[in-house]
């Protein structure tokens, strides 16, 4: 059974969102595609300053058996990627929802995140 | 191992599975308009007996000329060892292996054939090879413009002292995917790629910039100061390098402050017979940051459950089979046969005896070029010093010129007036090791016999 915390947003391809009180948001991969993936090797996280569209692939992660996209949840500007997945990208796999974040972004105005699921929906896509 | 192929039976299952009809039917996203049903210009199929005449008759094609063309292949003198070796059984695959466990021995050779590329061009990690040079080329092009996020243009600088052959293939497979080459003119006196040739694209986003060492024309660029233009402006650097060479020039990793980011070339110096134009191999080394933009295989060194050393493929997330349609490269395979007999040759020559060959290239090539351009009619295109070819200009044609001294059996050199026009009658000589001094006396000879008779006519 993988971890689903109740106050974060996802996304069908796995992404969860954290709205900060900045007005940021934090994103990363659940603890369900973490499971999937098995151990990761490379984080590839996206350059500070880079805007991004909702749906595009802006960091890949990468495991002993298969590499994936990770795609921006909402349309923005990429302020910080975590730098720590650089050299350790385990941390991805012990706390997929906090030192294993991949990056931080700045919503453009407008961008919707109502389209996400909550914890209960998303929990709902991985018993389809 | 036995090949053991499907059944009927087999296939009908398997498409049955899947819920096809055919096996025509699982190319049906392929648009029409783009299939090819038939190649042109291959002929049917050949009994046993005629394709061994057909072969016997163009190989002997290639035997018994004396050969001062270059441009690109090579002809070097190769220990009878290296072919010895390399065609045992036990190497004879073009493949690289995917079971760890049952190729320790060709997956250490290719481990030791990286080792020694990463040496030669002074780059931090070599792959297992690509096809050939031009291709070579090509992926470092694709790679550079994966690699270098900070550009957008997909803009990749290629001097026109670059391989004509290889601009050609470049072109072809890179630019529907958005890549642009563009030609950086070359000085008429030097024949190569001035600095100040790049201030034309001073403001403008680039991408890449490919260098040529040595240049097609023979010629050392400024490595240097090409490489610190291309890192004040944020451009990655692609050189092209013949191995050879490395033995005496600076390596790519080397090149000004900071060295190049992507080093390849044409491997078939390295110990593979000119054999009418191939096989060959490419070879492609980068610098350890760009590693996972890398196309091809790479062969890492592991230890097993014992603790004991054992090669296996590594990174493999770049490749096909694990990220589809994403991944570096639709290369998946590399030239294994050619590099084993690369590193074999590598092996038996060691640092010191290629550079040795390099000298004697250099020293030959001298020879030949001085001793020619002393002939009346002939007179050296470009000033400067060359590796082991460069460029004469003549006062006619080059075509029945080359064809005169082929009836002599000397292949005269390769004739550039199809590739550089505005050079007029200009042809590419080459001396490698392999010729001695009397067969420059040879040719020089024959080309005073040949003008002579011309003269006369």
């Amino acid at each position: 059974m993988s971890t689903i915390p109740a106050e974060l947003k996802y996304a069908r391809t796995h992404e969860w969102l954290r709205q900060e009180a900045d007005g940021t948001v934090t994103v990363g991969i659940t603890d369900h595609a973490q499971a999937a993936l098995g151990d990761l090797v490379f984080i590839e996280t996206p350059d500070a300053g880079r805007s991004v569209s909702a749906g595009e692939a802006c960091a890949v992660v990468e495991s002993v058996k298969a590499a994936s996209d990770v795609y921006s949840p909402v349309s923005g500007e990429i302020i910080e990627g975590n730098a720590a997945l650089a050299s350790q990208p385990e941390l991805l796999n012990s706390d997929p929802y906090g030192a294993g974040w991949i990056m931080r972004i700045r919503p453009a105005a407008g961008s919707e995140t109502s389209a996400l699921f909550d914890a209960n929906a998303y929990q709902a896509t991985l018993e389809d | 191992m036995p090949f053991i192929p499907h059944t009927q039976d087999d296939i009908r299952e398997m498409l049955d599975a899947i819920g096809v009809g055919d096996i025509e039917q699982l190319f049906d996203e392929i648009p029409p308009g783009l299939k090819v049903e038939a190649l042109a210009g291959v002929p049917p199929a050949l009994g046993e007996m005629e394709i061994q005449r057909l072969m016997r008759d163009r190989a002997a094609l290639d035997a018994g000329h004396l050969n001062f063309i270059g441009a690109g292949a090579y002809e070097h003198h190769i220990p009878a060892a290296v072919w010895e070796i390399t065609t045992r059984g036990e190497f004879y695959s073009a493949y690289t292996p995917y079971q760890a466990e049952a190729s320790q021995g060709t997956l250490q050779l290719i481990y030791e054939y990286q080792s020694m590329m990463a040496a030669l061009t002074g780059m931090d990690v070599s792959n297992a090879s690509l096809y050939e040079g031009a291709s070579a080329m090509a992926e470092a092009a694709l790679m550079a413009v994966r690699a270098n996020r900070a550009s957008r243009s997909g803009r990749i600088l290629v001097p026109a002292t670059v391989n004509p052959a290889y601009r050609r293939v470049a072109g072809s497979i890179a630019s529907g995917q958005g890549l642009s080459f563009e030609t950086v003119p070359y000085c008429a006196a030097t024949g190569t790629t001035l600095p100040a040739a790049l201030q034309a694209w001073d403001d403008a986003d680039v991408t890449a910039l490919v260098i040529q060492q040595p240049n097609f024309f023979g010629g050392y660029e400024d490595v240097a100061a090409l490489t610190e233009w291309a890192r004040a402006k944020g451009a990655l650097v692609i050189a092209v390098v013949n191995p050879t060479s490395l033995a005496l020039l600076t390596p790519p990793g080397q090149w000004g402050e900071g060295g190049a980011d992507i080093a390849c070339g044409e491997g078939q110096p390295l110990g593979v017979p000119l054999s009418s134009g191939g096989p060959y191999f490419g070879f492609l080394a980068c610098r350890e940051a760009l590693v996972r933009q890398m196309p091809g295989r790479i062969v890492g060194r592991t230890i097993d459950l014992d603790g004991r050393a054992g090669f296996a493929l590594t990174l493999q997330a770049r490749e096909q089979h694990i990220r589809r349609s994403k991944a570096t490269s639709n290369i998946c395979t590399n030239q294994g046969l050619m590099v084993t007999a690369a590193t074999i040759y590598m092996s038996l020559l060691g640092a010191e005896g290629l550079a040795r060959v390099a000298s004697a290239c250099v020293r030959n090539a001298a020879e030949l070029v001085g001793q020619l351009a002393s002939v009346e009619g002939l007179r050296r295109a470009f000033s400067g010093p060359f590796f082991h070819e460069s460029v004469l200009q003549l006062d006619r044609p080059v075509g029945p010129l080359l064809e005169s001294l082929a009836k002599r059996g000397i292949l005269g050199g390769y004739d550039l007036s199809g590739d550089y026009p505005e050079l007029g009658n200009a042809l590419l000589v080459c001396a490698t090791e392999t010729r001695t001094a009397a067969d420059i006396e040879t040719y020089f000879q024959a080309l005073n016999d040949v003008l002579r008779e011309a003269r006369v006519a």
